[in-house]
Parts: C-alpha cells; structure tokens; sequence
C-alpha cells in the first residue's frame, strides 16, 4: 500500500486503490451503516478507509453463517479438506499482496512479512489435512460392558464467532479461523480492529476457493462494538474470544452464558508454534450413538 | 383396570443400613459441625419419615473445605499415578462390598426403587470407580500429550436424582487425574456421599482429598465462587448451569456443565412395537423421570400412533407405584415436596394448554411424595409440556409423518441432550442419529450408561463430557 502511496505522486500513472469490503454470505457488501474508519500503517500513514461493521452486519452475518452450516457440515471430510488445500493455493498466488499487506500492518520488514505469509499458507495447508483425521483421533468406539455397539463421534458445534487477535493480523487470523472451519463449523470473524486489511483481503481469497459462502463471514471495526451482539445472540453456538482484552473477554463471556455458548478465553498463544488440536476440538461436541448388538445367553442366540 | 398380577409385598430389609441420628460436614477427613452450627433435617421422600439431622454447610465451611482440598493437592497430585489407581481400585471394592447397604440407603433417602439402585446405580457407582482407577497411571497415553497435569481444587455441585451415581461421576475422574475435591450434595439426598466418606476412610484415602458439605444453593454458590477452586463440575437446571457459567466468567476457572433435557424419542413405523414400548417406559419412568436425558418427548410415526398407544397404555397399567423398598415396585416416590408441586404445576399447564391426559388407575399411598405415570396426548410443539424439562414421570406424545419431520421436531428445542430411535433399518438409524443434535442418541434401546461412554449435552444442555477418556479433559490441564 505504501508503495501505491508513492506512484501517487507520480504524474504516469495513477495506481487504484481497493474498496475494502466485508466479507457476507460470499458476497462483498460494505457496512449497512454506511460507515468506514481510517487504516493506517504502524508509522501512522493512511492505508484504506476499511468498514466499520455495525449490529445489523454482526446479525446478518449470522443469518449467513447459519444458512451455510447444514451443508458445510454434512459435507465429506475429505471435501472439506480438499477446500480448505484449495484455500492455501489460493493464499499461495496472492502471496505478495499479503506480505505487502502484513508488512503495513505489524510494521515489519519485506522479508520478515514473507516469512509470516509463508507461515501463514503453511499453516492453513496443515488444518487442510486435519478435516479428514479429527473424528479418529478424538472419537471411537467405547467398550461398553453390555450387548451394545456404540460409538462417539465428534460434530461441530455450530456457528462461531471468532474475534481474531489483535497483533497478529494474518497469521493469528488464520491461526484461529481454520481450526473453526476445518471441523465443519461456520464462522463469523472480526478483524484485528487496528489492521483488518489482510483479513478484508482474506476474505477476496475464501470467495474463490470454493468455500461455499457464509462458510467464513468477515467483518471489519471496533471489536467491542461487533463482538457485543455476537456474544448475545441466540443463534451463535461458540464464541473465540482471542482478540478480546480481559475486561471485554468478562463482558462477553457473561453474555455468552445466555444460551449457554462454548466459550474460549483469551490466552497466550504463540502463534508461530505448531498448534496442538485444543482450537478444534473446543468448537467440538461428542455425539455418543448406542445400538444392542443382541447377545448369547445361556439359551443361546438372541438375534 | 384390577392387575393380572397381584404380588405379595416384598420388601427389601432395612436392617443392612444403619443410619445415625445426625451426620456432619466431612472436611479433612473428619466429621465436623457447621462453623455457624445450622442443620437441616433429610426426610425419606415416600414415608414424609425423617432420616437424620445433617450439618449444613455455609461459607465458613466451604472456605474451610476448600483450604483442606488444597493442602491435600500437593501430597496426592505428586503420588505416582499407580498409587492413586490403588485408592480407586479400593473405593471401588469397597462400594461393591457395600453395595446392598448403599442401594437400601439410596432408596430410603432419594424415593427411588430398590430395583434401580441395586441394579442400576450401585453397579455403575462401583464401575466408575473401577474405570477411572485404570487411566490414573495412564494419562500419558490418554491423547492429552505427555504428563497431563491436574488442575488444583475440584468445586463440585450434584443433584438429587442419582446421588451417588453423580458422585462418582465427579469424584472418579478427579482423583484419577490427580485433583481434590469439595463436593456438594443436594440438600434432599445427602446420605450416600456421607456413607461414601465413610468408604474414603476405610480405603485409607489421605485426608482432604475428598471433602462433603452437604448444604443449599448457597453453599454450593461460595463454592463456585471460592477463588481457590481451579474446576468447576455442576450437574442440574439449566437456569442454575447458566448462573455458574457467569459467575465463572472472567476467571482461570475450567467448567463442565450438565443440565436439563427434553430428550425426543422417535418410534418410526417399522419398529418393533413391544421393544419400543419398553423403550419408551424405560425412557420416560427409569427414576420417576426425574433423569435429565429421560425420553419425555415421544415421537410417533403418525401411521402407528394408535396401535403404539395402545400397547403403551397396557403396559403402563402393568406398572407397580409404592414402597421403594419393595423389589416389586416399578414407580417410587417423587424425591420432595418441592419438586411434585414443580410437576403438578407442569402438569396442570399441560391441561390448561388443550392437551389431554391419562394415568393407569394408580393409587397414591397417602404419605409421601407421589405422582401417578402420566402421558399426554394431542401435544404440539408450542405446548409447555412439549418445551419445559418437568423431570417428572410424564411423557408427552407428539406424531410425525416423514423422518425429516421427526428430526425437525426433535431438534426443536433449547436442549441437546439425548433422543432415541427406534427403528429396523440400519440406515435409517444412521441418518437420523446424524442429524439429530444431541449428545447421547440410544438406538433401539434407552437410558443405558457405561463408565467408558461420554455423555453430555449439545446447546443449552450444557458443555463437556462426562465418562470415558473424554471425561478426563475437564479435570486437567490441556
């Protein structure tokens, strides 16, 4: 962006600027409200006017999250995982966009931001392998002592509302929203509020990849004031509370009590470590399926 | 209708349990008085007879209990986890030793039928204890990474409806992987988990590993909100699920939540009737209904309704309500005045709603808490009875015509607990319970449980599993 900033000042050629806009539904609307606020680069330099996402957005991203989870959870495993390696093919071809975009927004040098970027892609393409693998590791079947077959499986929660952390614009970003996705939940992101540019332009990424829309719904502005409605509402089944200060994270959790929502608390997370599995199967429930298997007694068969 | 059957009474004796006149608060290994010296009276709910005066426990001792639970934490979170299997593994032995002592003090205290609590509670108590006994020296292998660690100070709230069952529910898991415990019991049912300090003794347990305050609300709100407590287990309502997650709020605290259910159990037309019917029984009067995954939704293939209801008429006709203590007996007492009146008030919305009700003929012994096995039929789903958890012997019929619609209505509700399915066909079953949103889903069968199974709710009823290796995770540090 800073470079766009300087061919500004030439007389050639005018660079285009990009219309930040939300990520809905798999459509790009900008904010109902209307509203945009500043972006600028750590040294203070104005990168884009991005939106400033209001209630009603936060609700009708709901809306769209919910109609995409049927099918997005009843998808195979294997579908989902070929998506999501779709995704990290996609982030592949796009990639100096982002490190330009990562490099304006956590301050760093060209080089330091590719190494993020490429962290980041590396990142998705291993969530990508775990769609197919979760159910294995964290279900299986339990040696009742009784004639019965039964089974645990594990099922995504719902709809998720993740508040992607504050510093780490795309590889925290990422970081929280794959694992959400990966095991077949529908997500509503807000954007780190300081630098949601890489989020905004992550969203452009998911419209092409095949994710079928309202899989991933994207939202820009002050983080309290979208997470607010989120963590209220009826139809939201989970809440990642990452990017929440700890007085927000009180508010929100106490909100989320309401209906009795999965709730993950800030914590410290490095995001460059490799994740351990704690962000899926947080968004997880465990389905336990019975069924008499007839038995042998002492006059024989029983079925 | 006169019962075909007419059984001498037979009564399970009383002389195996010997209950004291009064009971305290066990803290540290003793018994001791209440710090503000209140006590409260726990009645057998099918005589009104009073059992003993128990200690009830306030702040103080809660403060006191759990200062206990953390001095005993060093000590037993640093035993090598073979050593603390070897606790289980005795508790366990013990608790079946025991275990006919215990089922005739679970029914004089809780109401329920001498036949569930020795065939159905005692043998799961001693089984949980049994299974968790085993992981304690193998949480390495347990899929949480290498050397699991606990968590501290296990704060724990049960309900009355399987007193000691919930116990060890809570309890089994938490030693195994290396916490201690303060636990609550509900006001009406304190007895078992007094006799079960009883059973910590003779087992050599260290002292304050395992702490009882049997008590109120109150009680069992300081204990959630001690700032000492690392983990929070609550089995109960929903609206007091709710409270404790915002009072938890904000805090390191870990919880694991287990509230009500509307559990919808659907009879498709090729099941087969006489099994559905037991299912369906099974279901909705196992402990008086007053079990949170009860079956208290029937949903019927709208082609068979009439011939299931039948079937399901007669056999309900056949059940035996009175003496607890008699192995004959089928339906026990309510556990409290309180929670009959909760039912009647049900109930009556039920009737005031449109729906309409039938009993068997029953008659009501005249002292005690009773409710006579109930079903309502022309219920929608906007009913109250078809929403609100009665945790009654009441079951309230619905009818569908497609699976889809079956799933649909099943789903219809603020709670995820349990459902059934009865049907013939595997894929059916299949699909079904795929799409049905709940934790635990029995196919043609209802109300079982294993130690080795996780149970627990989707939605609002509540968040984490119980049993199995799953049930580990809430009591460490992953």
């Amino acid at each position: 962006m800073s470079e766009k900033n300087e061919k500004t000042d030439r007389f050639d050629r005018l660079s285009v600027f990009k219309t930040y806009k939300l990520y809905v539904g798999g459509k790009f609307p900008r904010s109902e409200s209307g509203r945009v606020y500043e972006v600028s680069d750590t040294k203070g330099n104005w990168l884009a006017n991005a939106p400033l996402s209001s209630r009603k957005d936060a609700r009708d991203a709901v809306v769209a999250a919910r109609k995409a989870f049927g099918g997005w959870s009843g998808a195979t495993a294997y579908n989902r995982g070929q998506i999501l390696y779709r995704v990290a093919e996609m982030l592949e071809g796009r990639r100096e966009q982002f490190v330009r975009e990562v490099a304006d927004a956590e301050g760093l040098s060209k080089s330091k931001a590719a190494a993020v970027v490429d962290a980041t892609i590396d990142r998705w393409v291993w969530y990508a392998g775990w769609t197919d693998k979760i159910a294995q590791v964290v279900g299986g079947g339990n040696p009742v002592a009784g004639p019965f077959f039964n089974l645990s499986t594990p099922e995504p929660t719902g709809v998720v509302a993740v508040l992607a952390p504050q510093e780490s614009s795309f590889l925290g970003l990422v970081s929280v929203v794959a694992p959400v996705i990966a095991t077949g939940n529908t997500a509503i992101v807000i954007a780190s509020e300081r630098s949601p540019l890489p989020a905004l332009s992550l969203g452009e990424v998911l419209a092409t990849s095949d994710l079928p829309g309202g899989v991933v719904n994207v939202l820009s502005g002050r983080t309290a004031e979208i997470a607010a409605p989120l963590a209220s509402h009826q139809d939201v089944n989970a809440i990642d509370l990452a990017g929440a200060d700890d007085v927000l994270a009180k508010e929100l959790e106490i909100a989320a009590a309401d209906n009795l929502k999965r709730v993950l608390r800030p914590q410290a997370v490095d995001y460059s470590a490799t994740p351990g599995i704690d962000r899926m199967t947080a968004f997880l429930e465990t389905k336990t399926v019975w069924h008499p298997t007839g038995s042998l007694g002492a006059s024989g068969s029983s079925y | 209708m006169a019962s075909a059957f007419e059984y001498a009474p037979a009564p399970e004796s009383r002389s195996v349990v010997d209950i004291a006149p009064s009971y305290g608060l066990f803290i540290d290994g003793e018994f001791v008085e209440a710090a503000d010296g209140k006590v409260f009276k726990t009645v057998s709910p099918a005589t009104e007879e009073v059992l003993s005066e128990i200690a009830q426990a306030g702040e103080a001792d809660v403060d006191r209990a759990v200062r206990a639970a953390r001095k005993a934490f060093e000590k037993w979170s640093a035993l090598p986890g073979a050593e603390r299997a070897k606790y289980l593994f005795r508790i366990a032995r013990i608790i079946q030793e025991r275990s006919r002592e215990l089922a005739v003090l679970e029914t004089l205290d809780n109401g329920k039928p001498i036949k569930e609590t020795r065939d159905a509670d005692l043998p799961l108590v001693a089984a949980h204890f049994f299974y968790y006994a085993g992981w304690a020296d193998k949480l390495d292998h347990a899929g949480f990474g290498a050397n699991p660690r606990p968590l501290g100070v296990a704060g724990q709230v049960i309900p009355w409806n399987f007193p000691l069952l919930m116990l060890a529910w809570k309890i089994a898991p938490a030693l195994a992987t290396g916490n201690t415990v303060v636990l609550k019991p509900a006001e009406t049912t304190p007895l078992s988990a007094l006799f079960f300090a009883d059973i910590c003794r003779q087992a050599g347990l260290p002292k304050g590993v395992v702490n009882i305050l049997p008590g109120y609300g109150d009680a069992g709100a300081a204990l959630v909100e001690h700032p000492d407590v690392d983990k929070v287990a609550f089995t109960g309502s929903t609206a007091v699920g709710k409270a404790i997650a915002r009072q938890v709020a904000g805090t390191d605290k870990k919880v694991t939540l287990e509230l009500g259910g509307k559990g919808a159990n659907i009879v498709f037309d090729d099941a087969p009737i006489d099994q559905a019917v037991e299912g369906i029984v099974t279901g909705i009067f196992f402990n008086q209904g007053q079990v949170c995954c009860a079956g208290s939704r029937l949903l019927v293939q709208e082609s068979i309704q009439d011939e299931l209801l039948d079937s399901l008429k007669r056999r309900l006709s056949t059940l035996r309500l009175g003496d607890p203590l008699d192995k004959n007996t089928d339906i026990g007492a309510i556990n409290s005045a309180e929670q009959l009146s909760r039912i009647t008030t049900l109930v009556e919305a039920g009737e005031a709603e449109g729906a309409e009700r039938w009993s068997p003929a029953c008659e009501l012994p005249s002292s005690g808490y009773w409710f006579a096995p109930t079903l309502f039929t022309n219920v929608t789903q906007a009913h109250t009875i078809a929403r609100d958890e009665i945790f009654g012997p009441v079951l309230s019929v619905l009818s569908f015509r497609t699976p889809d619609e079956a799933v649909a209505k099943a789903n219809n509700s603020q709670y995820g607990l349990s459902a059934g399915i009865w049907t013939e066909k595997g894929s059916r079953i299949l699909a079904v319970a795929g799409k049905l949103r709940a934790g635990v889903i029995w196919s043609n069968t209802f109300n079982k449980f294993d130690p080795t199974s996780p149970f627990g709710g989707y939605k609002e009823s509540g968040f984490g599993r119980e049993g199995g290796r799953h049930g580990l995770e809430a009591y460490l540090d992953v």
